[in-house]
């Protein structure tokens, strides 16, 4: 299959390799945190509190002494499950509403654009606001407010695919030999305009993590205990004279992950030679 | 042209519209009874009733939004929860803030991404193209907040250069408007450079050339007048992004205007407040974008004559 | 002395050459047809002549191209550049995008007139206007104030013949003036062109690859082959008589009137890439008269009765 092909060619390269490697890394942190990491998050160990990074810690504590390398080995678990879940929904809405509204046309697909055109000028952080205006703050709140924001790229690069395939002979033909509509959509049109659609998600999941850090650092996110990237951030500002390491290494975890994700999903692109097809918005 | 604003105008009403009315539904999509939504805990009777008579509260929902959104057209936003003070007033006061820092962030954005991407493209694989090249790749991956923290610690707090927070000084207004900067310069840059390097492969350039026209002429009077087109097109599609850094910068660098506002009344459950400030930064996204368009039109006569 | 003295020069591109040889003549007031089909190296002859050859990324390897006494092969950018636009002028195959859209269409004249001319602003627009009344556009001020995608083919392509007048050169390159226009206003086109240059007493170099536009508008022509000279007479000469055996297949496919339908004639088999240029003489693969020596040995440009012919065959004829 085409697909695997081009993610061996990917991971071939060291373009590609090194941050699938790291991406590997930061996802076992994620799942296997109780077991990597040295200390639980919430333990809580005031006379040690901001404490420089140090053998016992090695990135050091926070305002409240808990171990911070710990809290950022868990805080991954948070934000990857947030972004990977949220931006799994979207995509998976987004296909479904961007293929019928390509194949079917009409109405139903003027609406869609409409709704999409909507939102298009609007920035995610800002859907993601309104949203969690609605639902609250809280871990499920970002979830939802995350995929809806990002609902309109996936609809719109799906619809865009799919209207660029429907006009080629072989779904005439295939059409012409009686096959039903539902049947075209999903055994044939999809599969082929699923690749760049899954790329861009690849892509938007990092967004999605900076996204969910934002709103983690506005205090909408997940609810302390529970600790996110970017509410350790947002307490971490207090101590910004006295401890940096607290707003530091979170962040660099962000970045790393990110960079990673951006060079991968990079190095993807270039080996399904799909550069063109991600650009038909 | 004027033809073309009006059109565009128009176009926007429905938007408008429609995202006036999800933000007005706010108030009865939250769990709870809209009118507790909207007043302090302790509120009289007296107050609820009062309430209830100037928002129309016990008519039917479409009725309601027409009185509200009659009243926001009007300068009537409702009173803030905590602050108690009307809504518009607080609006007021914050909106030139973050207007500044928006405009100031956009000026920035555009003029050294311009210099920036027009120098990468004459200097291909020069250092000056290795360096906006990678401040791409870091303006997209890191949240801007934390690149805002660590501009104060850097700048504010190690260096002393700049102040940490607020807004009592003009180069408060420094770090803020870098931290968005970066981020739009980089993007800038990048268009620029790609567009004229595009443009100088074009046939009508090798006319130019064939007239005899100056390198400098044809390099400042065609193809950056070229260049710029793409670039105000990806400025106005993403006004929205420079609006939105805005309110994370706001809150980051502790800055009065339109985001601290909305970030510390989602907090608070201010929803008076929420609402308001929703609307007011929806209507820049807009008008903003709209300005996009128009400077597009004015730059390319093809433009004009499309509808969408 | 000629006006424009093209002598053995051969162009390269990278390692490859694509054109090798080529010499021709052209004197003032004269219209040279530089014929040939695509690949044979016809526009790469134009952009020598014009000094643009580092824009395409080639080079002058070797030869001689000497316009009113100036060696153009060494001459600087920049004296090559005073050249350009105001004694020699291009006008290039696709009129659709030798424009700049953004600008008008009148500005885009002026421009010729105020940097070569010295001309001001109103003195620049009324040449404009006076140049584009002449190649026959109606409402030239309403012309002057449009934009390019306001116009179609074959007017944008008299607006860049005006382009090329402005500054009153004495050489004009036009590149396949006509190949992207409808076949109706082909010949209305060449007209215009042949019309103007003769009542200014400019030389102009046509490339075509249509040997019926020879017929028409030209002096004399020039037949290029796979990056040679093939042939070069007078038109009448070329064709009374002529020498080349690919000349007389080019005569041959010209389309007559009344021709029965179906019946239209192309050469068989197609140039050569660079890459794969024959042995010997490079026509002689679709040549239907080819003996032994065309296939081992490339034939020499030889002055026959009347102009040069580079063709084994035609020794017989040799002076």
């Amino acid at each position: 299959m085409v697909a695997l092909t081009a993610l061996r060619t990917a991971v071939g390269s060291p373009r590609g390799a090194i941050p699938a490697g790291i991406l590997v890394f930061i996802v076992a942190c994620a799942v296997f945190a109780p077991i990597i990491a040295p200390y639980a998050y919430d333990i809580q160990n005031l006379p040690g509190s901001n404490e420089a990074p140090n053998a016992a810690h090695w990135m050091g504590t926070d305002e409240f002494g808990r171990d911070l390398m710990s809290r950022i080995i868990y805080g991954a678990r948070t934000s990857l499950s947030v972004a990977v879940t949220a931006i799994s929904i979207s995509v998976v809405a987004g296909m479904t509403l961007g293929a019928m509204a390509g194949y079917f046309g009409g109405a139903f697909d003027r609406a869609v654009t409409a709704v999409v055109d909507l939102t298009w000028s609007f920035p995610e952080i800002l859907i993601a606001l309104i949203l969690i205006a609605i639902i609250g703050p809280g871990l499920q709140g970002t979830m939802i407010a995350i995929s809806i924001a990002y609902l309109a790229q996936f609809t719109r690069l799906t619809r865009a695919q799919i209207m660029a395939l429907k006009n080629e002979t072989y779904v005439e033909a295939t059409a012409n030999l009686g096959a039903g509509n539902f049947h075209i959509i999903f055994r044939h049109l999809l599969p082929n305009a699923i690749t760049p659609v899954i790329v861009a998600g690849m892509l938007a999941t990092g967004d999605a993590i900076i996204l969910e850090a934002t709103l983690g650092f506005f205090g909408l996110g997940a609810q302390p205990p529970t600790p996110s990237w970017g509410a350790m951030m947002s307490s971490g500002t207090a101590q910004i004279f006295i401890a940096p390491w607290i707003i530091i290494f979170p962040g660099l975890a962000i970045a790393i992950t990110v960079i990673s994700i951006n060079l991968f999903g990079d190095a993807l692109i270039e080996a399904l030679d799909i550069r063109n097809r991600l650009r038909s918005v | 042209m004027t033809s073309f604003f009006i059109k565009r105008l128009l176009l926007l009403i429905p938007v408008f519209l429609a995202v006036s009315m999800v933000i007005f539904a706010i108030v009865h999509l939250v769990p709870g009874d809209p009118i507790d939504n909207l007043l302090s805990v302790n509120s009289s009777p007296e107050q609820k009733a009062e309430l209830v008579a100037r928002y129309g509260l016990d008519k039917p929902l479409w009725q309601q939004y027409a009185i509200w959104l009659g009243k926001a057209v009007q300068g009537d936003l409702g009173d803030a929860i905590i602050l108690k003070r009307p809504v518009a007033d607080l609006i007021a006061m914050n909106l030139p803030h973050s207007l500044a820092l928006g405009g100031f962030a956009l000026i920035f954005s555009t003029v050294v991404g311009i210099a920036a991407g027009a120098f990468s493209a004459i200097n291909k694989n020069g250092w000056i193209d290795r360096i906006t090249m990678t401040m791409i790749l870091l303006g997209s991956t890191v949240p801007s907040f934390w690149l805002g923290l660590l501009m104060i610690m850097l700048f504010a707090v190690q260096l002393g250069w700049f102040p940490v927070s607020g807004a009592r000084s003009w180069d408060a207004l420094v770090l803020p408007v870098l931290t968005i900067g970066l981020g739009g310069v980089a993007l800038v840059a990048r268009v620029t450079r790609v567009a004229m390097i595009e443009t100088e492969r074009r046939d009508f350039v090798m006319m130019l050339h064939a007239k005899g026209v100056p390198p400098r002429q044809i390099a400042l009077r065609h193809v950056l007048r070229h260049a710029l087109q793409p670039v105000i097109t990806i400025l106005s599609l993403r006004i929205g992004w420079i609006l939105g850094g805005a309110v994370t910068v706001e809150f980051v660098f502790a800055r009065p205007g339109l985001g601290s506002l909305l970030i510390t009344a989602l907090n608070q459950r201010d929803y008076p407040v929420v609402q308001g400030s929703l609307l007011m930064l929806a209507i820049a996204v807009m008008l903003g974008t709209l300005l996009g368009d128009v400077l597009q039109a004015v730059m390319d006569p093809r433009v004009r004559e499309r509808i969408t | 002395m000629a006006l424009l003295s093209v002598r053995d020069v051969s162009i390269s591109i990278g390692v490859i050459d694509p054109v090798e040889g080529v010499s021709f003549d052209l004197d003032k007031g004269e219209i040279l047809g530089v014929v040939g089909e695509s690949g044979s190296g016809k526009s790469l002859t134009a952009m020598s002549v014009m000094g643009l050859l580092p824009r395409i990324g080639g080079r002058l390897r070797t030869g001689s191209v000497v316009f009113d006494g100036m060696e153009l092969n060494t001459m600087s950018e920049d004296g090559l550049r005073r050249l350009r636009g105001k004694r020699i002028a291009l006008i290039s195959q696709n009129p659709m995008t030798s424009l700049d859209p953004i600008i008008r269409i009148g500005a885009q004249i002026d421009q010729v007139s105020t940097l070569h001319l010295g001309l001001n602003a109103a003195a620049a627009k009324a040449r404009s206007l006076d140049l584009i009344a002449q190649l026959r556009i109606p409402e030239p001020e309403q012309i002057h104030r449009a934009y390019p995608h306001q116009l179609s083919g074959g007017m944008k392509q008299r607006i860049v013949i005006a382009m090329a007048l402005a500054a009153d050169p004495d050489l004009i390159v036009a590149d396949e003036p006509t190949t992207a226009l409808d076949v109706t206003i082909q010949a209305q086109i060449i007209q215009i062109m042949v019309d103007l240059v003769r009542d200014r007493g400019l030389a102009l170099m046509l490339i075509t690859h249509d040997m019926g536009v020879v017929a028409q508008a030209c002096d004399r022509v020039v037949v290029l082959y796979a990056g040679r000279v093939a042939e070069t007479n007078t038109v009448e000469a070329i064709f009374a008589d002529p020498q080349h055996p690919y000349t007389r297949e080019l005569i041959r496919c010209i389309p007559r009137h009344g021709q029965a339908p179906g019946s239209l004639k192309g050469i068989p088999g197609m140039v050569p890439s660079v890459m794969d240029y024959p042995g010997g003489c490079r026509f002689h693969p679709r040549c239907t008269q080819a003996i032994d020596i065309c296939k081992a040995l490339l034939p020499v440009l030889e002055a026959k009765t009347t102009g040069f012919a580079a063709c084994h065959l035609s020794e017989a004829r040799v002076q």
